[in-house]
Order: C-alpha cells, then sequence, then structure tokens
C-alpha cells in the first residue's frame, strides 16, 4: 500500500504503483484474451504506412473522431449571443444536455438552454404540447427577453413545423402574442455546428427585419452610418470581441455586435449567477437592418445569412478568420473604406509591433512544416498566417469544409511560394489526419482538444487551436484577431516550439550542446 | 428552563423541515398551475421511518424547465457500452451524439487505442440528408466492412442508435445478423438506445443490459472460450472505472482473497463480459445501471448479486463483510485482514482532514447510485447531506435512499435549473457535488463544488486509496481561499 494521507496520490500516479501495474497485468493476461502482442505491434505498425493510409482515404461510410458537431450546438451559440435569450431546442431532451456540457466545458461557464424534452409518444404525434407547455414553462420561470428556438433531429425527422407550432402556442396562451420567438430548423443530418449557427442567426434577424412572422409590418430599412459585425462560430468570442470592440472604438465606428456572447461566456465570479448577461440587445438587432455594411468575420459560418442581409440593401463583406498582419489590414482597410473612418496612428503602431514580433522571431518559424484542421474559416485564416510568418501548411483539412472551400484553400496555396506542395483535405477526419501525420510528418500540428490523441499517436507536437478546447484553460480569453491576437497566436506558436527545442537538446553528454539559453 | 441534547437537536430537526417544506412552497410558485402540480410530487422533505423519500420518479421531465437529465443514448453508449474496449461502438445517426460523448466521461482503461482498444473514440455514420430519406441500413453493412478493414483487430462491434434510426425504419437488427454471419459470428451488438425512448438515460442502460443478455451471452454460448473457474470468482458490475475507481475496488476483492474475472463496464472487455454468468457472485456498485443484468444472471445462470458501497471506510468495511458472507471462512478473514490492513491510512486521513470538514453541510445532485452510495463517505469527514436528489433514479433507489439520509433532507428528484439554483441559495451549503452543467452556476455564487460524475479531473474515489483523494478534494473545494475573494472589499 503506498496511498498516504500526508502525499495523497491520485490517478496520475497511484496506478502507476507495484501493486496496481501487477493487478493490471493480470487483469489483461488472465481474463481480457488480448491478441498476442505481436500482432498487436504488427498491426500498430501497419496503420503508420502509405498502405494503410491508401485504405484509410478509400473510406465511403465510417467516420472517425471528426472535427465537427451538429447543427443546434451552433444554434443555442447564436442564441446566447442576444440580450436575455433562452435557446429553446426542441426535440429530445438528452441533445441539450450534451450542448451545454459540450460549451461549458470549454468556456469554464455555465450554459442556459431548455428544451422541450420530447419522447416516444411526441415522435408519434408530434411535439406541440411539448411546445405548448415548453415555452409557458421557460417564459415564467426564466423570464427571458426572448425564446430562440432551434431543432433537434428527432423534431426534424417527424416534420414538426416550428412557424405553425409558436404560433398555435401563442394562441394558447404560453407566451404573448407580441413576444419574440425567433426559430431555425437546424437538422444534425445537414451540414455542421456552423451552419446551426448561420441558421439561427438568419431566424434572429429575419425575425426582426421582416415582421416576425407575418404578426407585424416588415420594417423598412432607413440607412444610417453605423456597420454590424459577426463573430461566427467561435471559441474565442470572449477575446475576440472584446478585442474587436476595442479596434471599432479607436476608429470611432458606430457597430452593432450581432449574436455578441462575450460576456455570457465570461462572467465573473462575485458570488451572483448571472442566467444572462450581455448580449445584442433586440432593439439593436432590428435597428442592424439600417446599418451601411455588414462585416462578417467567418464567411463560412455566414453562408445564408449574409444573403438575406445582402437583401435587404447591406453591404456585405465575407472575410475568413482574419489572421495576422495581411489579413487585419484588409479587414481594417475595409473597415475604413465602408465607413470613411480613417485608420487610427494607434493601430499602425499595433501593426508595426506585430511586424516587429514576427522579424525578431521568424526564424525559428521560418520552413517549418504544420498541420491544421478545424473549422473552415478559421483554417483559411490560420494558414493564411502561417505562410506570412513563412511557415508551410502541409495538410489543411476541415471535415465541415466544402467544395468551395477546398478551392479557397487551393487558391490560397497557389498566391504563395510557402504554398507550394501543401494540400486540402475537405470533409476528412482525424483517422485521415493520422495517416498523413504518419506517411508525411510535419513539424507541428494544429487543432483542438481531441488533436492530442493525434499528438500522442504520431509524435507531433500540438498546438492547441479551435474548438473546443477543453484540456487547456482560459484560451478563449485572448483574441486571436486584430494585430494583438496575431500576437497571441505568434507566442503560442513559438513557445511551442522553443518548448520541443528544449526537450530535443537536453540530454546530458548527448544533445545538450544545443541547449542554449538565448534563443 | 433546562433542555436536554435530544430536544434541541429535535428543534432543529424540525427547524429544518419548516425551512425546507416553505422552500419547495416557495419554488413552485415561479411555474404555471400544471407544471407545479407536476413537480410538487417530485420534491420532499424525507421524514425518518417513511419506507421511501415520498417523491415521484422515472417520469417524463417537463418541457422547458431546464432538466438536467440526458438520454438513453447517453445510457447505453455513454454508460455501459461505452467503456468495454475492444469493442467499437459506432454512434448510429448524425455526427453530434458521438461528438458530445467522445471520451468526455473519464472512464479509464489500459489499451492501444485505435489498434486493439477503441474507448476514447468517435465512430460514427454521420447520416446525411440521404441516409434519412433512403435509409442507412447500406451505409451500416459498409461502415461495418470499413471496420473490419482498417481495425482488424477489434472484438466487437456495437450499434448505437441515435433518434433518427427508430424513427425511419431502419433495421439495424437485420444488418448486425447479416455481417455478424459473414465475419464467422462475430459478436455485433444491435442497439435501440434512440434518445427519444423513456424519460432518461435509464431506459438506455435497461436496453443496453438487454442487448448484452441477447447478443452477448447468447452467442457466448456458441463458442465457449477456455476457462477455469475457481470457487472464489467474483465479477464487478456497474463500475465504470471513472478515474480509475473499478480498480481501486477490484485491488481489495483481489486482496481478500476473490478472483475478479470482469469489470462490468470500466477497463471491460468482451471476454469478461462473455465469462461473468460463470463467476460465484456478482457485485453490484451501480444497481440503477446494472441491477437488470444482474437479475437476469441470478435467474438464468444462478449467479447471485449483492450490492456494495466503496466510498468511505463505513461502508467500505459493511461491504466487504458483506461480500465474504457469501463465501469460506479464508475469505471472510481475508475481509478482516483487508480492513484491518487500511485501517491505518483510514485513521490517517480521518485524522488529517476532517477537523477542516467538521460539520460541513453538502447537497447533491446527481446520477445512478451516486445520491446516496457517497453520503457515507462525507459522514466519515463528519460533513453532513442536507439535500439530495436523482437525476434519474427511480422509485427503488428513493427506497434505498432511506438507509442514508437523515430526517428532514430535502430531496428533489429530477431537479430543474431554477429549483436548484433557489434551493442552494436559501440552504446556502458549504458544498454541492453535482455535474459540469451545474458546476459554474453554483461556483458564481460562491459556493465550492466538485463534479460528482466525473470526479472533476480526480479520481478514484472508490475503496480505501480512493477515500483518501475524496477527502483531500473535497477539502481542496471547502477550503480553497478563492471561496474568501468573492466580494470586492470596497
Amino acid at each position: 500500500m503506498t496511498q498516504n494521507a500526508d502525499n495523497v496520490l491520485d490517478h496520475f500516479n497511484l496506478f502507476r504503483e507495484p501493486e496496481y501495474q501487477e493487478m493490471l497485468k493480470n487483469k489483461k493476461e488472465q481474463f481480457e484474451y488480448p491478441e498476442p502482442q505481436e500482432k498487436l505491434v504488427q498491426v500498430r505498425e501497419w496503420t503508420k504506412t502509405w498502405e494503410y493510409r491508401e485504405k484509410n482515404f478509400q473510406r465511403e461510410a465510417l467516420t472517425v473522431n471528426p472535427a465537427k458537431a451538429c447543427q443546434p450546438l451552433g444554434a443555442v451559440f447564436a442564441a446566447l449571443g442576444f440580450e436575455s435569450t433562452m435557446p429553446f431546442v426542441h426535440g429530445s431532451q438528452g441533445c441539450v444536455a450534451y450542448y451545454r456540457s459540450h460549451l461549458s466545458r470549454h468556456f469554464k461557464e455555465p450554459t442556459s438552454c431548455v428544451s422541450s424534452s420530447m419522447t416516444e409518444d411526441a415522435a408519434v404525434f408530434g411535439g406541440l404540447n411539448n411546445m405548448i407547455d415548453g415555452l409557458a414553462n421557460t417564459y415564467n420561470m426564466y423570464k427571458p427577453k426572448m425564446i430562440a428556438v432551434s431543432t433537434t433531429c428527432m423534431a426534424e425527422v417527424i416534420g414538426d413545423d416550428l412557424n405553425a407550432f409558436i404560433k398555435t402556442s401563442k394562441d394558447k396562451g404560453s407566451v404573448p402574442g407580441e413576444y419574440d420567438v425567433p426559430f431555425a430548423h437546424t437538422p444534425a443530418f445537414v451540414g455542421s455546428h456552423i451552419t446551426g449557427y448561420d441558421n439561427a442567426l438568419k431566424g434572429v434577424l429575419s425575425h426582426f427585419w421582416d415582421g416576425k412572422a407575418g404578426t407585424v409590418p416588415a420594417l423598412v430599412r432607413e440607412p444610417n452610418e453605423k456597420i454590424n459585425f459577426i463573430g461566427g462560430f467561435d471559441g474565442y468570442t470572449v477575446g475576440n470581441t472584446r478585442e474587436i470592440k476595442r479596434i471599432f472604438d479607436l476608429m470611432g465606428v458606430d457597430y452593432t455586435i450581432l449574436a455578441d456572447t462575450s460576456e455570457i461566456f465570461d462572467t465573473p465570479t462575485d458570488g451572483y449567477f448571472r442566467m444572462y448577461d450581455g448580449g445584442t440587445t433586440l432593439e439593436d438587432t432590428a435597428a442592424a437592418l439600417n446599418a451601411r455594411a455588414t462585416f462578417s468575420m467567418q464567411a463560412f459560418c455566414t453562408e445564408k445569412t449574409l444573403p438575406l442581409i445582402a437583401e435587404h440593401g447591406q453591404e456585405v463583406v465575407a472575410l475568413n478568420c482574419p489572421m495576422g498582419v495581411k489579413a487585419t489590414d484588409h479587414f481594417l482597410m475595409e473597415v475604413s473604406r465602408v465607413t470613411g473612418k480613417p485608420i487610427p496612428e494607434e493601430l499602425r503602431k499595433e501593426r508595426g509591433r506585430l511586424v516587429d514580433a514576427i522579424a525578431d522571431s521568424t526564424a525559428h518559424i521560418h520552413g517549418k512544416k504544420f498541420a491544421l484542421y478545424g473549422d473552415p474559416d478559421q483554417c483559411l485564416g490560420l494558414a493564411a498566417f502561417l505562410m506570412e510568418l513563412g511557415a508551410e501548411p502541409t495538410h489543411v483539412l476541415a471535415t465541415n469544409g466544402g467544395k468551395e472551400w477546398e478551392a479557397k484553400v487551393r487558391a490560397l496555396f497557389d498566391s504563395s511560394p510557402f504554398g507550394k506542395g501543401c494540400n486540402v483535405y475537405a470533409g476528412k477526419d482525424l483517422w485521415h489526419m493520422r495517416s498523413l501525420l504518419f506517411t508525411e510528418p510535419v513539424d507541428f500540428l494544429f487543432g483542438n482538444t481531441y488533436g492530442k490523441y493525434l499528438e500522442r499517436d504520431t509524435g507531433t507536437p500540438l498546438i492547441r487551436f479551435g474548438f473546443p478546447i477543453f484540456d487547456r484553460h482560459h484560451h478563449h480569453r485572448y483574441p486571436i484577431w486584430g494585430y494583438q491576437g496575431g500576437m497571441n497566436m505568434l507566442v503560442r506558436i513559438l513557445d511551442k516550439i522553443f518548448d520541443e527545442i528544449d526537450n530535443n537538446t537536453n540530454v546530458p553528454s548527448q544533445s545538450d550542446y544545443s541547449f542554449d539559453i538565448i534563443r | 428552563m433546562s433542555i436536554t441534547a435530544e430536544e434541541t437537536q429535535e428543534q432543529i430537526v424540525a427547524a429544518t423541515k419548516a425551512r425546507n417544506r416553505a422552500l419547495i412552497d416557495e419554488v413552485l410558485k415561479v411555474y404555471p398551475e400544471k407544471t407545479a402540480k407536476r413537480r410538487a410530487k417530485h420534491l420532499n422533505v424525507y421524514e425518518e421511518g417513511k419506507p421511501d423519500c415520498g417523491v415521484k420518479s422515472n417520469i417524463k421531465s417537463v418541457p422547458g424547465v431546464m432538466t438536467i437529465r440526458g438520454c438513453a443514448y447517453a445510457g447505453s453508449k455513454g454508460v455501459v457500452w461505452g467503456p468495454i474496449k475492444d469493442m467499437i461502438h459506432i454512434s448510429h445517426g448524425p455526427v453530434g451524439c458521438g461528438q458530445y460523448s467522445w471520451a468526455s466521461r473519464r472512464n479509464y482503461y489500459i489499451g492501444t487505442t485505435g489498434v486493439d482498444t477503441f474507448v476514447t473514440m468517435q465512430f460514427t455514420s454521420d447520416f446525411q440528408e440521404k441516409d434519412i430519406v433512403f435509409g442507412g441500413d447500406k451505409k451500416l453493412e459498409k461502415i461495418m466492412d470499413e471496420i473490419e478493414d482498417l481495425f482488424p483487430l477489434n472484438h466487437g462491434i456495437t450499434v448505437q442508435s441515435e433518434c433518427p434510426i427508430g424513427l425511419i425504419g431502419d433495421d439495424i437488427e437485420a444488418v448486425s445478423k447479416k455481417k455478424s454471419k459473414e465475419y464467422g459470428g462475430k459478436t455485433i451488438v444491435p442497439v435501440r438506445c434512440e434518445g427519444f425512448r423513456g424519460v432518461s438515460q435509464s431506459l438506455g442502460h435497461h436496453i443496453a443490459n438487454d442487448s448484452i443478455r441477447d447478443f452477448v451471452f447468447e452467442k457466448a454460448g456458441a463458442k465457449p472460450r477456455e476457462f477455469t473457474s475457481t470457487p472464489y470468482d467474483v465479477a464487478i458490475i456497474g463500475d465504470y472505472n471513472i478515474g480509475g475507481d473499478a480498480w481501486s475496488s477490484r485491488i481489495l476483492l483481489e486482496e481478500m482473497g476473490l478472483r475478479v474475472i470482469a469489470q462490468w463496464s470500466g477497463d471491460g472487455s468482451l471476454a469478461e463480459l462473455e465469462n461473468t454468468p460463470k463467476a460465484k457472485l456478482n457485485v453490484l456498485h451501480c444497481y440503477r445501471s446494472m441491477n437488470y443484468i444482474s437479475r437476469y444472471m441470478e435467474e438464468k445462470h444462478g449467479v447471485p448479486w449483492v450490492e456494495y458501497n466503496f466510498f468511505g471506510p463505513s461502508k467500505i468495511a459493511e461491504s466487504l463483510r458483506t461480500i465474504a458472507s457469501y463465501f469460506d471462512d479464508q475469505i471472510k478473514e481475508g475481509a478482516e485482514r483487508v480492513i484491518e490492513k487500511y485501517s491505518r491510512l483510514t485513521q490517517q486521513v480521518i485524522d488529517r482532514y476532517r477537523p477542516r470538514l467538521e460539520g460541513r453541510t453538502v447537497m447533491l445532485y446527481v446520477g445512478g447510485l451516486r445520491p446516496r452510495h457517497v453520503i457515507g463517505a462525507y459522514e466519515d469527514l463528519g460533513m453532513n447531506i442536507v439535500g439530495t436528489g436523482y437525476e434519474f433514479g427511480h422509485n427503488d433507489d428513493y427506497q434505498r435512499t432511506t438507509h442514508y439520509v437523515k430526517d428532514g433532507t430535502l430531496i428533489y428528484d429530477d431537479v430543474t435549473g431554477y429549483e436548484f439554483e433557489k434551493m442552494v441559495e436559501t440552504i446556502q451549503p458549504d458544498l454541492v457535488g453535482s455535474g459540469i452543467k451545474e458546476k459554474y452556476v453554483f461556483q458564481k455564487m460562491g459556493v465550492p463544488f466538485r463534479q460528482m460524475h466525473s470526479w472533476d479531473c480526480s479520481g478514484p474515489y472508490h475503496g480505501y486509496d480512493g477515500f483518501a483523494i475524496f477527502a483531500r478534494d473535497m477539502d481542496m473545494a471547502i477550503n480553497n481561499p478563492v471561496w474568501s475573494l468573492t466580494k470586492s472589499p470596497w
């Protein structure tokens, strides 16, 4: 027995003790009927080969370790960005438990969201009664200013009609007739979480702008000088949105952040639980119709929302998660062009500081090969930044990327000598990535928390990037947008590079000659 | 006027009961009338001597109230089947369910992931619209072929149905049967755990248990493995090895002289499942999720089962003796030997932590067995449980709870976000033990919190080794300096 009260051993060390090691060995040998060791080694090594890679890439039906989630997750995320809004997901209740857990594990914040808790009887008769009761309960209990409805795949498969259901619920008195209940159908078997974000945001905007499902006259656009800003589904929403607000304030731009999730995912611990905090006000959401233009930082998160906005007479500026110097330059110049506001000296100085930092460190990044996966826009933004740093984005993969995205990434590769020999993989998963990393190794991997399995299997050091990040804390508080965001990413990359160099040069009398204190 | 200590205690209990009843009345006020009526049946104050906790349970959640419950898929894939390490569990349907449940439950295991073990991987059929419209059976067949091709060392496959499967009329049983035959009798288990079935995770446990009965036990009979029984063979049932719980339990059973032939299902393998009916006794930790299969093995194979509780030294000692009572003196002596062996550690843990935790109050809201099972461990540290409830318990759980809770304890079944928040706000416990969805709500309120599903990145909590960790963690949560900082000094 090695446990003791003065130095408590938990799972990290307890099971390394000899009595446990012996126990686990016996369990395996006597009861698990394991495969022979030689066979295990043989198959393990085979999975690293080109032959395996080819088989792996021939998969047509099976998905293994995908880098995407389903629509309603994005819909819930978008809904949480509106003032005192309760996301209401119509369908099975287990889904909502999953979305709440998933978002809370990333942001380390509460995630409020309700379900209409449909079960077998609703599968047969439809979920109308669940909607009627559910809206009434949510309205009375949590007193939201708005309830934003989306759907799970169950409700979609049986064909529940949200528009009709909400109307009936209002007729039955669940919520007042004029109460705002925007909705979006968000089938999990179409697209991914970014599609759900898009559908939900479009649902909210068309609700306010187009006559609240036929209950009031559509708003008439009275153009003003403001701009709207949409961040998209963004694991860095807290840091990013605040950075964008700072930049807009510096420029003197009058703006509305649509679906502003920066407060709800960063509430203080001060003795008080805020079920709602921040968010785009309903008035601002309606008035956003009048803006001169709308900027989307993630075009693939707003494929339907932007056309809706454009149809209402606004200019739309679609970006792909601008990161680094050139992308931020472009973003700021577009903001300046649209608003007529000059880019202030302060931002020019920030730009210079980022360029300075890159110049100081570029020797350590230049020519390094990177693999990266994530949402389509984030891959585009990061790949462009890497090339700007003189690095090669060797493998770029998005499970929820399509043909259009693939073409965009190719065009990006073609725009720089650092894109030569790089490849893009649309619709592939992390088991494909595993084969890529074994057969065409790179120096570093960018990806979310699930990338740690790739790091473990292939030995490719992981730089955490994207969503979800469960196993590192507080990354969401630091922006990746703006020159400041570029600086954050640069430091994150460099820290990993230097840690790796140190870890590979620290064996006394073998490799420690390169264990430099100045790098 | 002199008041005896007993009278004072009675007065305290009476006051607690009155406060708790008033609190229940208060929280019910927020609901529309119909909902208030429904929710009232799930909230109660425990009265000593009653056979259960006086709440209705295992009933549909009310729409729109923010239930904390999950679904049948979560009960089957997430709890029962997911930890079986040498099989591949297909999340069959759209991508989300498998994604959100991917590796989030900390079911520890030993193995080469992706080669001979697959627990922390997400295999999904990633349904698209065309699969909904035309059905997914063909796709499922192909998926199984691809699994056989790319993961040749897998020992079996399960099909974990997501909601659409049961709605579009897919025949996963036929596909599984066909493919099993094609692969020479391979174990392929279709599981009808669509999320809309039942009212919570609970039905998923039951369905998963039944699928083991039908597709593992039946099959195992056809091609028995070589297995030599001993008189001391037991199987651990209902331990998911969260943070290594089953391991810190197994070691005690082995030390008392028993031979653990299977773990269900944490760090478990198909072979272990198949051999379990050969056990002399099934020892059952999570009654809620695995009583079904235990009863079946008792009826069909004559294997008795006994519930045990490995949280905290009092219950561990009691349980070791109960388990030993099914065996001869050698094992009974073994149990005493184990209790003796760990008594010093136990005393040291209590000496160190009890003074820091004595008299502190706890509110629990968890699933499975924990709303009652962990109470003893807290009491070993001098702490008091002032409220508890089950996410998906049944009446037999609330009956068993009476052996653990004190007179006047607040009971809440399938609690809603609103109710739980108001109750904690009023009662102001020193600690809340619940899940990830609740954690940050209460921490914002300045209330120390521990996740009691996942052990909050810690564990194991089972067994004597686990008790030391449990004590350390509760101390670390409650006596953390951060809680003195929540109010600004100006």
